[in-house]
């Protein structure tokens, strides 16, 4: 992460060559040596024509179109798209030939894989980053099972997300439960809007999967109930998530609470985070996270948009009001020349790797390294208190 | 308020508006009780202990169904539950469960348990009741039968958590006995498998390297007297040669030394001496390293003043005392001292957390037998460390039975100790269960019948009562009025 990052990582891409052939989920393998397998491809630096046998595709990195044109009508050979030149031994990725496209669902290196379940969802937040889609896509969920089974065991944590994962129900229980068995050791972050455990017994469900390492991401807005629901715009949404949050408590499901800070949920921050640490003390985590200006949240952006700068004295009180009742608290999203240095401790380089990127004028910032830096949206709306600062947190005069 | 421009998003969402007025037009109010916090405001708590300042117009407004179902005063009384409307019914289950987490200690019974080794004691102290100058070892002291009935019956506790306290007259003039427990309790919890805590409750006087091997080797910590300056210390404590405080500040030094800076507290005792000089007291902890004092009146009022021993004073003259001593404190933090008094850390837990506290006074029902058992040097059950007091004053009210005859059920299921319980139970108790302070003070049966011959008690002229209610509206308006005060106290709770 230390690296000046302008350009977040690509994780679609189209192939240059579509075959009549069925979609795969593939674990990249690099060397030509190794076992070959029908859930494998290939990549090969360039084109040759002695291609080992037994490999689901070979993706080549370099070669001139007419040779892999040729060849390919013999072989399942595609040219590597250069936004995909990243790939490595272990990643898994989706290869749809008839429509041409890949899809890195997996990367064996980075820290923050995420497993999107679903586009559908029950909500309709206002700043969702990633809108819901109606339409039916349980095809991910034989997708998602799949390359679940050719993950590396050693992967430390994995992000569940959506859409809203709960809404596939059994299928998300036996996804969950996919995990357990192949990747016993990691971590499981699942982002969910919390109204499916409304239901005890689907509390339980999810329960009595028994994972080891299992922590429950809920999103929530305000301490008035309206608030909230105006906020993820579906009336009931609030008691259906506080009822899902006690019953994941009783059924000793982890929980961390994620508020989104924008001008429909900062009036009620603080009393927010009062509300967090007497009602639902039992939350292990609550990340308070600034607005990442994609999807729903660019559409409203003129509604949304608070410059951080304009409630640091909101977030400092809401984190000294958690911090003090002894919860675990972390801000999310928020650059370090934004927030006071008394804040510093609790900020966390919390976005994605492939989304992450620090801008030009970050260039001289001493602390740079510690930094979250922004998210690769945010490029263009982002505090006016952006600066580089010194090692002690003081503006570095430009 | 309702100049609020409304957000203007786009299309594809519904207006603010279609939500908000799901709230309806009245509400309904849930259980609260108020007081008045000065002239202008009240305080206002609900059931679950969350407090809420308001103007008496707003208070009324409120009570009368008032309100206008909008802006900050009405959201801030809605999230903390004390009213409800159309738009959710969630707050009934959290006031549920958070009513349930207040009380949860009440199902674990008792988990302090006071051996009274000896009540001898080489000190003299004026407003000690209890110690008994003595070379008759045989008249004084626990026996070892007694003794291991006493861990009998702590066994029998359904607590996770035990903690054992030796108290005395002077512990450590029977030290042997000390020692026998601690082995048995840990020998028995081989298999019982407690958290187990011991503390030794000692002027320190007689500690000496054996004593010290011994505690470091069972992770003993250790409670001492430290009443302000030397002057005052000693003053408060005499002892043959007039050295008290001097041995007790050698004793602390030898007590971190051995153990850990962090294995040793001082409780102080305020007298007529203490009240013209709560500064130099705090002072004198903050010198000897503490980073928190505990200020008491005497304990338990009136039994030191009732018998002449020593001059008393009003409730109102310590809490003058008390005002002074914590804005001292206050101050001392401000310029970077970080220094806690543990009798607002305890209330402040009780006001700003969902979690109960185990401190025995502030229960309801009383902590007493529920919190707290004391074996007496006699093998004798008492109610509380202030009950076995009373009995040497020859008031056996509050002795719940005898360690040859009794069992933990026998004690904790006698009527004596439960009819007590249930007269004297805050939620019902005339005044009390009106008090907006309510679910941060608590019941204190023993003190009531020692200074009004009555467990309920008569709150208009109890010094319980008073002492309690102005020191919790004292914290509420440091925390409402004053910012960096409520920040300092605010770190006090962790």
């Amino acid at each position: 992460m230390s690296d000046m990052r302008q350009v977040a990582v690509s994780l679609h891409s189209r192939l240059a060559i579509t075959r009549d052939a069925e979609p795969a989920v593939l674990r990249i393998a690099t060397d030509p040596g190794c076992l070959p397998a029908t859930n494998t491809a290939l990549i090969l630096p360039s084109f040759i024509t002695d291609l080992p046998p037994g490999f689901a595709a070979y993706l080549v990195e370099d070669g001139e179109p007419e040779t892999l044109e040729i060849g390919s009508r013999l072989e399942p050979i595609y040219p590597l798209p250069s936004a995909l030149s990243y790939l490595g031994e272990g990643d898994i990725i989706r290869l749809n030939p008839r429509h041409g496209q890949v899809w890195v669902m997996y990367r064996k290196e980075s820290s923050t894989n995420s497993m999107l379940f679903t586009e559908q969802c029950n909500s309709w937040c206002v700043m969702c980053s990633q809108p819901p889609v109606a339409a039916d896509d349980r095809w991910l969920v034989d997708a998602w099972m799949e390359a679940i089974s050719l993950m590396a065991p050693d992967t430390a944590e994995l992000g569940i997300t959506g859409g809203e994962p709960t809404l596939l129900g059994d299928s998300f229980v036996e996804l969950l439960a996919a995990c357990k068995h192949h990747l016993p050791q990691t971590g499981l972050h699942v982002l969910s809007n919390g109204r499916g455990f409304n239901y005890l017994s689907f509390a339980q469900q999810v329960a009595s999967v028994g994972h080891p390492d299992l922590v429950i991401g809920t999103p929530l807005y305000s301490d008035i109930a309206w608030q909230h629901d105006f906020i993820v715009q579906a009336p009931g949404a609030f008691d259906q998530t506080i009822r899902g949050l006690l019953n994941l408590a009783r059924c000793d499901v982890r929980i961390e609470l994620r508020v989104v800070i924008h001008r429909l949920s900062l009036p009620r921050l603080v009393g927010l985070a009062t509300f967090i640490a007497r009602n639902l003390p039992f939350v292990e985590h609550v990340a308070l996270m600034g607005l990442e200006p994609i999807g729903f949240a660019r559409a409203n952006l003129s509604t949304l948009w608070v410059d951080p700068a304009d409630y640091q004295s909101d977030l400092e009180a809401a984190v000294n009001e958690l911090a003090s009742n002894s919860m675990n608290v972390s801000i999310y999203n928020h650059q370090l020349c934004v927030l006071p240095p008394t804040l510093w401790p609790f900020a966390r380089q919390s976005i994605s790797d492939w989304k992450n990127v620090y801008l030009p004028i970050c260039q001289p910032c001493a602390v740079r390294d510690r930094c979250g830096g922004f998210f690769h949206s945010a490029v263009r709306s982002h505090s006016r208190a952006i600066s580089p600062l010194a090692h002690d947190g003081q503006r570095v005069s430009s | 308020m309702a100049t609020i421009a409304v957000p203007q998003l786009n299309k594809a969402f519904a207006s603010e508006d279609s939500f908000r007025q799901r709230t309806g037009k009245d509400y309904a109010l849930l259980p609260l009780r108020f007081l008045p916090l000065d002239e202008d405001r009240y305080v206002a708590t609900n059931f679950a202990g969350e407090y809420i300042v308001l103007t008496r117009p707003d208070l009324q407004a409120l009570i009368r169904h008032e309100l206008r179902p909008q802006g900050g005063l009405y959201d801030a009384l809605k999230a903390k539950h004390f009213v409800l409307d159309g738009d959710s019914s969630v707050a009934i289950d959290l006031l549920a469960c958070k009513y349930r987490t207040k009380h949860s200690l009440l199902s674990k019974l008792t988990s302090l348990f006071l051996f009274v080794v000896t009540l001898r004691c080489e000190h003299s102290c004026p407003y000690c009741q209890v110690s008994r100058q003595s070379q008759d070892r045989h008249a004084f002291d626990m026996r070892r039968c007694d003794a291991e009935r006493a861990i009998d019956f702590v066994f029998s506790s359904p607590s996770e958590h035990i903690k054992v306290e030796f108290q005395g007259g002077e512990p450590l003039l029977n030290f042997d006995l000390v020692r026998w427990v601690v082995d048995q309790v840990l020998e028995r919890n081989e298999t019982a498998r407690k958290q187990i805590a011991f503390v030794i409750a000692t002027n320190l006087a007689l500690i000496d390297d054996g004593i010290l091997a011994f505690c470091k080797a069972h992770d003993i910590f250790i409670s001492t007297s430290l009443d302000g300056p030397r002057e005052l210390h000693n003053a408060n404590r005499p002892r043959p040669g007039h050295d008290s405080y001097e041995r007790t500040i050698e004793g602390i030094a030898q007590v971190r030394a051995a153990l850990g800076a962090d294995r040793v507290a001082a409780l102080m005792t305020t007298t007529r001496a203490s009240l013209s000089q709560p500064e130099s007291i705090v002072d004198e902890y903050v010198r000897q390293g503490f980073s928190s004092l505990f200020l008491r009146a005497l304990s338990p009022f009136g039994f030191a003043v009732k018998t002449g021993a020593i001059d008393g004073y009003t409730i109102d003259e310590w809490l003058a005392f008390y005002r002074r001593a914590l804005a001292h404190i206050l101050r001392l933090n401000k310029q970077g001292v970080a220094f806690r008094e543990e009798y607002a850390a305890l209330l402040l837990r009780k006001m700003l957390t969902p979690y109960p506290t185990g401190y025995v006074d502030l229960q309801s029902p009383a902590g007493i037998g529920l919190s707290c058992i004391a074996f007496n040097y006699d093998g004798s059950i008492y109610a509380s460390d202030e009950a076995r007091m009373l009995a040497e004053m020859g008031d056996y009210t509050f002795r719940l039975g005898r360690l040859v005859s009794d069992t933990f059920e026998s004690v904790i299921g006698s009527p004596r100790l439960l009819d007590c319980l249930a007269a004297s139970m805050s939620e019902s108790a005339p005044m009390c269960a009106d008090c907006g302070v309510q679910p941060y003070c608590g019941s204190d049966p023993v003190f009531h019948y020692a200074t009004q011959g009555d467990m309920v008690g008569r709150k208009t002229t109890s010094g319980f009562c008073r002492k309690n209610m102005e020191i919790i509206k004292h914290l509420v308006r440091l925390l409402e009025d004053d910012r960096e005060a409520s920040s300092i106290l605010r770190s006090w709770i962790r």
